[in-house]
């Protein structure tokens, strides 16, 4: 008879009871995946999120540093995209200076008396290679990504060329000013302006007329073209939204998405893409700091201080993880783009808990408990009132609205989008 | 690794004609290969529905996510099969060999020399029945014997860690979260006690408790005492979370469901009571059995439940359904699952085993054990990851082997039998973070971040109305007056402070009924008056007349 056959689990597989030389230090680990020995996953997943969200708010804080120089406001920046530390910034007295971010400390600089006379400096680095005069005044400057070409703005948009001294290109269409304009990363040929006339406007170098132009309702100060999907750019005005615009092969253009900071006094000075074109930062006359999502809706964050007043020019760092803001009192603020990322060199262990605590807080977020933490955000008190009032007026409307078309004919008043309402004419 | 779970390689197979195959390596498909059953054990459920979602967009991510939990669910079951290190135990009988017929000594014949070695009797007589339990990695056992000895036991190498006696009766003991806490249900309170014996807490407030049992996410200690009140109390604060009255008796039966967390009591008429601890009415009440209940067991995946009665059945349970199962036989003064579902009964001096073999959950014999004449088994507790059944009886506690009963595979961050102090501490930490509220505890716990369907706003019921007012009755009667001087402190007067603040507490409630029961009564005469016809409807009365 064969013998019979029993078994007992095997009590001392791979040196559980005695640890093999050399791992007394770190014990074996072993895995198994079966959901029966890990009940209650989901309320577990919950508290960790709970944590996580908490764990956020703790260590939210964006603020670096501040870069201190300027003698009067900071009213525009510029960064080289072959160069991580360096930005530029240029105030409203005429001062230009480099700024080596990671030490907040001025690399170069051009003091006034040299912009104005161009002889009698002893520094030769101070001196531009190129004076350019035109005869209206200029409003705003880009240059092509890709190409020897680029453009001003004042009275119409002037296209120059590094080595000629009169423009090669002019633009213009109607009589108003053009205050800003901008290149298109992926196709060097397209730029956007937008002018005073409360109209956007697209142009192609290769073509004699310009291509498109859209009056808003409102004027755009800026505008800024999505780095990842070129044929989308977003322009920031002076009513409470913003824009984001697709122009398809045929040039046609459409309003797509409507960012909401839902106040009334927020004029969005100037806007920049983050480089991964998952955000942008804008820059707001209400003196704060906001970043948005690319497809709309609430800012995901905003920035503010007491010192820092009204902020002229927002530009993203090119490795996406900071902001910087040049404002009104003559700082240049360095903030993080994610308020509670650990800066520095992260430990494999740590960025996978990161990673996880971060999915662990998405996928619980519309809970209500996880939504009141994550959305909790210290306002200065002219921001949040306004936006209380903002959002009171808001209803107020619409409810008048409402109540006319009830007591109307059915039919007499047709919705209106909020596209229509902001777009007043194509052409 | 077991060589059963190699491959089998072809290795030029000669055919029927004599030709040879050629060579064929093994795919990266074959070698990838599980069944669709290994897969769904990880499935944790169905998939979602995902065509009845109309946004393209949110349909789109949603099916990255279900491909996403296919593939991690592929990976753990690709890793079962080729990364545990140790297969299950298993009982093999020959021909017309039962596998209930083959006896201990038998088993210890045919297993290896350290497996034998769990197969022991301890015989104290003198101390009365004990209990048993087993920490949740099964490394650790506490054993209370009836005439308050208490002792610790490490079974990796038997050694006592700590025994002490305190002289009096000990009716049940629980580790809380490791081995460093026991608590022990003495004759009137519930103690506390550290590894070393010291006694850290005397929870007076349970009362003389019978049975008790540690919720181990939520850190929740839960008793029933002698009246048959439920106490749940958070062993991180201290803090009593709640208490309550069950209503029906004495009862001396209690378990704790792993898969959700709901304690369950049987009772003496036959009714079987699920828990929770914030409501105070039971949220499952189940009539298992025509007489009391005397033993309760729950399988660890939460949907089967075992009663026994003093009817002489056992009755398995389908918790989904609430629905009977299957019903064997019996008597059954304690119960128990085993991790791999094996479920151990014993009554007297005899212990049974039974199991599920065909997948059904039709569970038949599969062994069985009968100790000496004398021995009244008090419990039965299976070892987590050991194919080992612990039983605690009036001369002491005894340890069998049952193959096939624990996983053979344990996951160090759940559960590690092999631990340092070190991976203990950090343990403790982790879970302590990871702690469940109180009010995590529900029936399903999947429904945790799931929609909510719209409810009706229930109107309270009479019973929850009236204890409504009795609690805000209460709340006034507590607030202390403030004691007066110069004579403006007449015991009249506080009477009279104490009546009017008894009944502005009661107003709002008594008002809120008024109205709602005016608003009935509207009700009722409008439906009334849209019975008429509409040219009679001018003649009907608002108010009823004589």
């Amino acid at each position: 008879m064969k013998p019979k056959k029993k078994k007992v689990t095997d009590p001392n597989p791979k040196g559980w009871l005695q640890p093999e030389a050399g791992r007394k230090k770190y014990p074996r680990v072993f895995h198994n995946f079966d959901p029966n020995l890990r009940t209650q996953e989901k309320a577990v997943e919950y508290v960790r999120a709970l944590n996580a969200a908490k764990l956020e708010k703790i260590f939210a804080r964006p603020f670096i540093g501040a870069m201190d120089g300027h003698r009067d406001s900071v009213s525009c920046m510029a960064k080289n995209p072959n160069h991580l530390k360096g930005i530029f910034s240029g105030s409203m007295d005429g001062d230009i200076r480099l700024w080596d971010i990671a030490s907040s400390v001025r690399l170069w600089s051009v003091p006034i008396a040299a912009a104005m006379e161009s002889d009698g400096i002893s520094d030769s680095s101070n001196k531009p290679l190129a004076v350019h005069v035109s005869k209206n005044a200029f409003w705003a400057a880009d240059h092509q990504w890709d190409g020897d070409l680029f453009a001003t703005a004042g009275a119409q948009v002037d296209i120059w060329d590094h080595n000629r001294s009169q423009p090669v290109k002019s633009f213009e269409w109607g009589s108003d000013t053009v205050i800003s304009v901008r290149f298109n990363p992926g196709e060097p040929n397209i730029l956007a302006t937008s002018a005073s006339d409360r109209s956007i406007t697209v142009y192609d170098l290769r073509m004699d007329s310009p291509a498109r132009k859209l009056i808003m309702r409102t004027r755009t100060n800026s505008i800024s073209w999505n780095p990842m999907e070129p044929m989308n750019f977003t322009a920031s005005s002076t009513s409470y939204a913003y824009r984001q615009m697709k122009i398809a092969i045929a040039i046609a253009m459409m309003l797509e998405n409507w960012m909401k900071p839902n106040v009334s006094t927020k004029i969005m000075l100037d806007i920049d893409y983050s480089p991964t074109g998952r955000e942008f930062v804008t820059g707001s006359y209400d003196r704060t700091v906001r970043i948005f999502q690319y497809n709309g809706g609430h800012s995901r964050e905003i920035y503010h201080t007491k010192r820092m007043q009204r902020v002229f020019c927002v530009k993203f760092s090119w490795d996406a993880s900071y902001v910087i803001s040049g404002s009104d009192d003559t700082n240049l603020r360095l903030w993080k783009a994610k308020a509670s990322e650990q800066l520095g060199v992260i430990l494999p262990r740590e960025r996978k808990k990161h990673e996880y605590m971060e999915a662990v807080k998405n996928r619980y977020k519309h809970l209500p408990e996880v939504k009141r933490i994550t959305r909790h955000r210290h306002l200065p008190k002219p921001v949040y009132k306004a936006s209380a009032l903002r959002r009171i007026m808001a209803a107020a409307e619409r409810r008048k609205e409402d109540r006319r078309r009830a007591h109307s004919t059915p039919g007499s008043m047709p919705k209106e989008s909020m596209v229509e309402d902001e777009l007043r004419k194509i052409s | 690794f077991s060589s059963s779970k190699l491959l089998n390689f072809q290795m030029g197979v000669r055919q029927e004609n004599g030709t040879p195959r050629k060579l064929a390596p093994v795919t990266e498909e074959e070698i990838a290969d599980v069944t669709d059953n290994e897969v769904r054990k990880y499935l944790r459920g169905e998939g979602a529905n995902l065509e009845v979602i109309q946004d393209k967009k949110l349909k789109g991510q949603l099916a990255v996510r279900e491909e996403l939990y296919g593939k991690s669910a592929k990976a753990a079951a690709k890793a079962e099969k080729w990364l545990m290190p140790t297969e299950g135990g298993y009982l093999d009988a020959e021909g017309i060999e039962k596998t209930w017929r083959i006896k201990q000594d038998t088993i210890a014949r045919e297993v290896d020399i350290s497996s034998s070695k769990k197969q022991y009797d301890i015989v104290l007589p003198d101390f009365g029945p004990y209990t048993l339990d087993f920490t949740s990695s099964g490394r650790y056992m506490a054993a209370a014997g009836h005439k308050g000895h208490l002792a610790i036991i490490d079974l990796q190498n038997l050694g006592v860690i700590k025994e002490l006696q305190v002289r009096e009766a000990v009716r049940d003991v629980v580790f809380l979260h490791n081995e460093l806490f026991f608590a022990a249900a003495q004759n009137k309170y519930l103690y506390i006690y550290n590894r070393d014996g010291t006694e850290l807490h005397c929870l007076k407030e349970h009362g003389a408790v019978l049975k008790l049992q540690f919720l181990k996410n939520h850190f929740l200690l839960a008793s029933i005492n002698n009246f048959g009140q439920l106490h749940y109390q958070d062993v991180t604060t201290g803090e009593m979370i709640n208490n309550y009255r069950t209503g029906l008796g004495r009862s001396d039966v209690l378990q704790v469901n792993p898969f959700n967390g709901v304690i369950a009591s049987g009772h003496s008429g036959g009714t079987v009571n699920m828990w929770k601890p914030t409501s105070a009415a039971p949220l499952v009440k189940m009539l298992c059995h025509h007489g009391p209940v005397t033993g309760l067991a729950f399988h660890p995946n939460g949907h089967l439940m075992a009663t026994a009665g003093m009817d002489r059945k056992i009755k398995l349970w389908d918790l989904r359904k609430f629905q009977v199962l299957q019903t064997l036989p019996g008597h059954a003064k304690t119960l128990d699952f085993s991790q791999k579902g094996l479920l151990a009964t014993a009554t007297g001096s005899f212990i049974q085993v039974l199991g599920d073999f065909s997948g059904s959950q039709n569970y038949s014999r599969y062994m069985g054990h009968s100790m000496a004449k004398g021995y009244q088994i008090q419990k039965v507790s299976f070892r987590p990851y050991e194919d080992v059944l612990g039983i605690g009886h009036s001369m002491g506690w005894s340890s069998i082997l049952i193959p096939g009963a624990g996983e053979p595979n344990f996951d160090s961050w759940v559960a590690n039998p092999f631990e340092t102090s070190k991976q203990r501490r950090e343990k403790e930490v982790r879970s302590l973070l990871d702690k469940l509220p109180a009010e995590a505890i529900m029936l399903d716990p999947s429904k945790i971040g799931t929609v909510r369907s719209a409810r009706k706003k229930e109107k309270p019921t009479k019973q929850e109305r009236e204890a409504e007012i009795e609690a805000a009755v209460a709340a006034a009667k507590s607030v202390s007056l403030k004691k007066k001087t110069k004579g403006r402190n007449k015991p009249s007067k506080l009477v009279k402070k104490r009546q009017q603040g008894i009944e502005r507490a009661k107003r709002p409630l008594l008002e809120q009924q008024m109205e709602e029961e005016l608003s009935k009564r509207k009700k009722r005469k409008m439906s009334e008056d849209n019975q008429l016809p509409t040219s009679l409807q001018r003649f009907a009365r608002k108010t009823a007349t004589a």
